[in-house]
């Protein structure tokens, strides 16, 4: 396994996530222009940039929430809609009514739903409780979801979300208002995923990204004044003195003056 | 008081009360089922508006019978084509629109009622609109509880097939959709139940008052329930509680039975807030000591 700073070109595996020259607008304001990056499998990715830059936008375009005004996206080798159920998504926090009466177990069956049909089968349960102990929740799991703390939710998210054993997790703002515990669980649970499953983790703290990070894609950058920003590829690079409580662990410093082309890691291998 | 309105019930003569008491059973089923999910989806300022604005739709079918252009046409029917005609309006409007319905939804609900005042006071013969915004338990047909009955059915088989789309669309909508649920679809649907259920309920409680029935019970319910199921259970079950002493006190007052009952379910809803609110202050003190 190489070093998140290692900027030489070594993985080849195939590609979970490709974007070709997506364009999106909300009415006449162009959003994103001409999009072009692609994640390999089992890579662990920073999406990062500034608020209102459009991390948002490409995210909702990742999960087929939006959709593109021109261009494709792929997952997996696939057409977007057949590969969406095999994506993992933690938001940022579920917009529920707090009278909502739920319990977390049945929090993260809803991980495991589909569009159709009302039976739960005894892999979806196997899949819950093996969630629950992953995101190291179990004990919770017969507590009332609204009467959790900011972080013990966030982590009931991200059980949901591995409920249904995806192979790409994807996290909007995980950290985001969690405290200093809470946050190291999580990285140490994304720990243990990496290598195996995809992790894409959208960031608005563009200077310093997790240790764990292969991969930082950067939204933000306009090709000219009149059309959308764009996604670029920054070089990650070690840094000491960092406090690792802040970042769940080591963190690694952006260089956001160095982009590299979206084919750099893929040399030899152009398909 | 209770023994004299149950020895009434079983007076031959009292038709219309037992048929005032099954209205009031039948309609706690939607009130519990369809209340709890109205309540966790947050759409009761919908179901207001599309309340308020049936209104206009009966109002239509008064004036089209009365003045000959259609005649014999029932309020039910004009009811139901402005119930679903405001739902689909609002349901366009919420899906299409980021912004705004606020103000749509608003003028639905009172360009709804509107229409149906100019109608009913153009209708030759004096109409009492007191009948349809409060309800008027006296005038519930057999025809009427058919309908209830079978939108019980239609809306317990939906939730027992639905239940886990209609759970987790509830609780995270942009989830459900990344996992494939239709959740528009979802929305569509519930909003046209809702809009008919409206219309079959509004004979037991009126126009102004469904969406108390539709909101408070389920409330109650919320508040010491472990998840959605329980929660339409246990507001059905304070619905029908609600409902038969509502009855019961109205037979023994002489007094308005729907306005009784929302009176009924406003006190309960109100005194399990403030009894959770005490226990929530008691229990942080006891965390702080």
């Amino acid at each position: 396994m190489s070093a998140a700073g290692d900027s030489s070109p070594v993985r080849q595996g195939p590609v979970a996530v490709r974007f070709s020259d997506v364009d999106f607008s909300y009415g006449p304001v162009p959003v994103l222009s001409s999009v072009s990056f692609h994640v390999h499998e089992s890579e662990f990715v920073a999406l990062v940039g500034p608020n209102g830059a459009g991390k948002t936008t490409v995210l909702k375009l990742l999960l087929g929430l939006e959709r593109p005004r021109s261009g494709t996206i792929e997952l997996f080798g696939r057409p977007q809609r057949a590969g969406l159920p095999l994506i993992g998504y933690v938001p940022q926090h579920a917009s529920y009514d707090p009278a909502f009466p739920v319990q977390v177990r049945e929090v993260v069956r809803m991980g495991r739903i589909r569009p159709f049909g009302f039976r739960r089968s005894r892999e979806d349960e196997l899949c819950v409780q093996e969630a629950l102990e992953r995101v190291e929740i179990a004990d919770l799991a017969d507590r009332s979801y609204s009467a959790l703390s900011g972080g013990q939710r966030r982590r009931v998210l991200v059980a949901r979300a591995l409920a249904s054993r995806p192979k790409m997790l994807i996290l909007d703002e995980p950290t985001a208002n969690m405290d200093s515990e809470s946050e190291e669980r999580l990285f140490a649970t994304l720990g243990a995923l990496k290598g195996n499953t995809t992790v894409l983790i959208v960031t608005h703290d563009s200077g310093f990204v997790s240790s764990l990070t292969d991969v930082v894609l950067c939204v933000g950058d306009r090709s000219s004044a009149e059309k959308g920003r764009t996604v670029v590829r920054h070089r990650t690079e070690p840094v000491a003195g960092l406090p690792p409580e802040l970042y769940g662990g080591k963190a690694v410093r952006v260089r956001h003056d160095e982009n590299l082309p979206d084919s750099w890691c893929c040399k030899g291998d152009h398909s | 008081m209770i023994a004299a309105f149950f020895s009434a019930l079983t007076d031959p003569a009292n038709s219309f009360l037992r048929n005032a008491l099954l209205a009031g059973l039948l309609s706690s089923v939607l009130f519990g089922v369809l209340g709890s999910i109205v309540t966790v989806k947050r759409i009761a300022g919908l179901a207001g508006a599309i309340s308020h604005a049936v209104l206009g739709g009966i109002g239509m079918a008064l004036y089209l019978s009365a003045s000959g252009l259609v005649p014999g046409m029932r309020p039910m029917t004009g009811a139901i084509l402005f119930a679903v005609l405001a739902a689909f309006i609002i349901g366009l409007v919420t899906l299409r629109s980021k912004q705004r319905e606020d103000t749509v939804i608003n003028a639905i609900w009172a360009v709804g009622m509107s229409v149906g005042v100019l109608f009913m006071a153009k209708t030759p013969g004096y109409i009492d609109p007191n009948s349809y915004l409060f309800g008027n338990i006296l005038l519930v047909s057999s025809g009427d509880l058919w309908l209830l009955g079978i939108l019980d059915v239609l809306v317990i088989l939906a939730v027992v097939f639905f239940y886990p789309q209609l759970e987790a669309s509830s609780f995270d909508e942009e989830f459900a959709r990344v996992r494939g649920i239709r959740t528009d679809a979802v929305f569509l649907a519930l909003l046209s139940v809702t809009a008919v259920a409206v219309v079959l309920l509004q004979t037991f409680v009126g126009l102004v008052m469904v969406i108390a029935m539709l909101t408070l019970p389920a409330g109650t319910a919320g508040a010491f329930a472990r998840n959605l199921a329980g929660m339409m259970f246990f507001g059905t079950l304070f619905s029908i509680i609600f409902t038969v002493s509502g009855l019961a006190l109205s037979w023994s007052l002489d007094a308005p039975s729907g306005a009784l009952v929302v009176v009924i379910a406003g006190t309960v809803f109100l005194l399990q807030a403030a009894i959770q609110l005490i226990v929530k202050r008691a229990r942080k003190k006891d965390a702080r000591k």
